[in-house]
C-alpha cells in the first residue's frame, strides 16, 4: 500500500506537484493521466524515492520512504522509467539478472531460488523464448516487455511504470497492458502513467486526474474521465461513446 | 569456445607465455636454457644474471603489470562513464602527471631517485581530485558531463603548465627528458616499481571487481542503477579513487602511455562480452599481454636503439579503431 500526506514536490524550491493526499490499495492498477507537463513523471519520481518531498511525507507499507535504504526500497519496489537504453549489449537474462542486486551480496553468487524468480520473470512476459538474444536486436516491444522482466525480478510489492505504452504500436501497447492486468492479479500493485485515456479508462481500476500541479480527480476511470473534466483539463471536446458495453472517449472534430 | 569462463583461462594461460617469449628477445637474446640456468641459479655467465635479473625480468612484468592496470582502468571508465571513448586519462591525470613531471625536471630535482615518478604520481592524482572538487560545486552538480568538461578544462591548464616549463627551461636536455617521459616507456623498470604497481593493482583490482555487478547495472543509466538500490554518486567515488590511484602509478612508473586503455576493453568486450564481472579480469589480462607484445616489439625493431613504446600502441589502436567503426556500421549497433 502507498499513501502520500499532504506531500508537495518541486525542483529546488520550486513546486511543481502540490497537496497531494492518495491512497494506492495493494493489487490495485493506479492510472495517472493529465497533460504533458502536468506532474506524473515527478510524482513517480517520488514516490519510487529518487525526489525527496519538500514537504509532507510518502508511505509505503506503513513506513516512511525515507527511512528505507536505496536497498531496502528496491527489494520493495521497482520503477522503470519511460525511455531506458542499454549502453552495453547485453543479454536478455543478464538484464533480467540485474533485478537480483538488491537481493545478494556483493560477493554471493546467483542461488536456484535467484534463478526461479528471473526464470519466472522471463515466462510471465514471455520473454523467455528470447532470453539468449542480445537486447540491442530486440524490437521496441520486445525490449518493454524486457524491463518489466527485470522489474520482476526485484520481487517487488510495487511497481512504477512511466508511460510503457508510449512509442508502441497498437498490438504491443495492448500487450503491455494486458500483462499489467494479469501482474495486479497476483497481488501486486502497479502505478502507471499514461497519455492515453482510453487504455486509462479500459485497464485502470482507478485512476488519479493531474493538472497544473494538483490532482483534481480521484475514483474509478469512468468517473473521473467525463467528457466536461476532459475538456476543462485538456481544452478538447471529447464524446464518450458505449460500444457493446466498453466506454471509448472520442476527440470531437473542431468545426469550421 | 563459447564460454566467457573459459576465455580468461585461456587469457590467464597466455599471460606467462607472452612473459617468458618476451624475456627471451631484446637487444641481446636469451635462450630457454640460460634462462633457467640464471633463475635456477646454475648460471656461469654474469652477464646474463645482470640482464636477466637487473634488466629484462623486472622490465617485462612492469610492462604487464601497466598494461594490466591500464586494461582495467579503461573498462572500468567506459562503463562508468557510458562512453566507449573513456579511458584512464579522462579526468585529466596524464596531463597533471605529465605537468608534475615537468615541475620536477625544470628544477633539476630529478637528479634525486624517484622524484620524476613522485612528481608525476602527485601531479596526477591532484589533476583529478581538482577536476572532481569543480565538478562537485553546486551549479555543476557531479554529473557525468561535468566531470568530462572540467577534466577537458584541467587537462588544457596542465599541458599549458608543460609548455611553459619546456619553452622556459630552455635547456634542450631537459625538454629530451620530458619528450622521453611522454612517449612513455618501460625503460626505467626497477624491482621497487614491479612491487609498488603490484600492491596497488591488487587491492585497486579487488575493489573494482567487488563493484563489476554494479557497473552492469550503471549500464541501464544513473536513474535505473538507483531503482535498483545502488547509489550511482557513492559508487562513482569508489570506482574513481581505485582507478586514479592505480592509473597514477601506472603512469608515474612509466609515463603516459596511450590508447591501452581504450582499446583493450573494445578487444576483451569482442570477446567475452560486455558483462564486466568477465570483462574486469579479462581486460586486466589482456592489457598486460598486449603491453608485453609492444614493449617487446620496441626493444627489437631498431635493436639496440629503442622505439617509444607510445609510437607502436598507436600504430596498432588507429587501425583497431576503424574496425571497430566499420563493424558498429554493419551491425548497426553501439561499439
Amino acid at each position: 500500500m502507498i499513501r502520500l500526506e499532504n506531500v508537495q514536490l518541486g525542483y529546488s524550491g520550486r513546486l511543481v506537484l502540490r497537496d497531494l493526499d492518495l491512497e494506492i490499495a495493494p493489487g490495485e492498477v493506479f492510472g495517472l493521466v493529465g497533460p504533458n507537463g502536468s506532474g506524473k513523471t515527478t510524482l513517480l519520481r517520488a514516490i519510487s524515492g529518487r525526489l525527496a518531498p519538500e514537504a509532507g511525507a510518502i508511505y509505503l507499507d506503513f513506513r516512511c520512504l525515507n527511512e528505507l535504504s536505496p536497498r531496502e526500497l528496491a527489494r520493495e519496489l521497482a520503477a522503470l522509467e519511460q525511455e531506458i537504453s542499454c549502453s552495453f549489449d547485453f543479454t536478455v537474462r543478464e538484464i533480467v539478472e540485474l533485478g537480483r542486486l538488491p537481493h545478494r551480496e556483493r560477493w554471493q553468487r546467483l542461488s536456484q531460488k535467484d534463478s526461479d524468480v528471473i526464470t519466472r520473470a522471463l515466462k510471465l512476459t514471455k520473454t523467455l523464448e528470447f532470453s539468449e538474444r542480445k537486447i540491442h536486436s530486440l524490437s521496441s516491444g520486445e525490449r518493454q516487455r524486457v524491463w518489466i522482466a527485470l522489474a520482476l525480478a526485484q520481487e517487488p510489492k510495487v511497481l512504477l511504470l512511466d508511460e510503457p505504452t508510449a512509442h508502441l504500436d497498437l498490438n504491443y501497447q495492448l500487450e503491455i497492458m494486458e500483462l499489467i492486468r494479469s501482474l495486479a492479479q497476483r497481488d501486486l500493485t502497479v502505478l502507471v502513467s499514461l497519455h492515453d485515456l482510453n487504455l486509462a479508462l479500459r485497464y485502470a481500476d482507478r485512476i488519479a486526474l493531474l493538472s497544473e500541479g494538483r490532482v483534481i480527480a480521484v475514483g474509478e476511470p469512468e468517473h473521473v474521465l467525463t467528457a466536461e473534466l476532459i475538456e476543462r483539463v485538456f481544452r478538447t471536446k471529447v464524446r464518450i461513446v458505449n460500444g457493446t458495453g466498453d466506454l471509448y472517449i472520442v476527440p470531437v472534430r473542431s468545426q469550421r | 569456445m563459447h564460454h566467457p569462463k573459459s576465455w580468461l583461462g585461456v587469457l590467464g594461460a597466455l599471460v606467462p607465455v607472452v612473459l617468458g617469449l618476451s624475456v627471451m628477445f631484446g637487444a641481446v637474446s636469451l635462450s630457454v636454457s640460460e634462462i633457467v640456468a640464471v633463475l635456477s641459479g646454475r648460471a656461469t655467465d654474469q652477464t646474463a644474471v645482470t640482464i636477466l635479473i637487473q634488466i629484462r625480468l623486472p622490465r617485462v612484468l612492469l610492462a604487464a603489470l601497466v598494461g594490466g592496470a591500464l586494461g582495467l582502468c579503461g573498462a572500468v571508465m567506459q562503463g562508468l562513464f557510458r562512453n566507449p571513448l573513456a579511458d584512464p586519462y579522462l579526468l585529466g591525470i596524464a596531463s597533471g602527471a605529465t605537468a608534475g613531471a615537468a615541475v620536477v625536471i625544470a628544477l633539476h630535482l630529478d637528479i634525486y631517485w624517484g622524484a620524476v615518478p613522485l612528481g608525476a604520481f602527485v601531479g596526477g592524482v591532484l589533476a583529478v581530485a581538482i577536476v572532481y572538487r569543480i565538478a562537485q560545486t553546486r551549479w555543476a552538480q557531479l554529473d557525468n558531463y561535468a566531470l568530462i568538461l572540467s577534466g577537458v578544462a584541467l587537462a588544457a591548464l596542465f599541458s599549458a603548465i608543460t609548455s611553459f616549463l619546456l619553452f622556459y627551461s630552455g635547456a634542450s636536455h631537459d625538454a629530451r627528458r620530458l619528450i622521453f617521459w611522454i612517449l612513455g616507456g618501460l625503460g626505467g623498470a626497477q624491482w621497487v616499481y614491479v612491487f609498488g604497481l603490484l600492491c596497488v593493482l591488487i587491492a585497486a583490482g579487488a575493489v573494482l571487481i567487488l563493484f563489476a555487478r554494479d557497473l552492469n547495472a550503471l549500464a541501464l543509466g544513473e536513474e535505473m542503477a538507483a531503482h535498483l538500490g545502488i547509489e550511482p554518486r557513492h559508487l562513482r567515488r569508489i570506482l574513481l579513487i581505485a582507478v586514479t590511484a592505480l592509473t597514477a602509478v601506472a603512469v608515474a612508473v612509466s609515463g603516459t602511455i596511450g590508447f591501452v586503455g581504450l582499446i583493450v576493453p573494445h578487444m576483451l568486450r569482442l570477446i567475452v562480452g560486455p558483462d564486466h564481472r568477465m570483462l574486469l579480469p579479462a581486460s586486466a589480462l589482456g592489457g598486460a599481454i598486449l603491453l608485453t607484445l609492444c614493449d617487446t616489439l620496441a626493444r627489437t625493431v631498431l635493436a639496440p636503439a629503442e622505439l617509444p613504446i607510445g609510437i607502436i600502441t598507436a600504430l596498432l589502436g588507429a587501425p583497431f579503431f576503424l574496425f571497430l567503426l566499420r563493424r558498429r556500421a554493419q551491425l548497426g549497433a553501439l561499439l
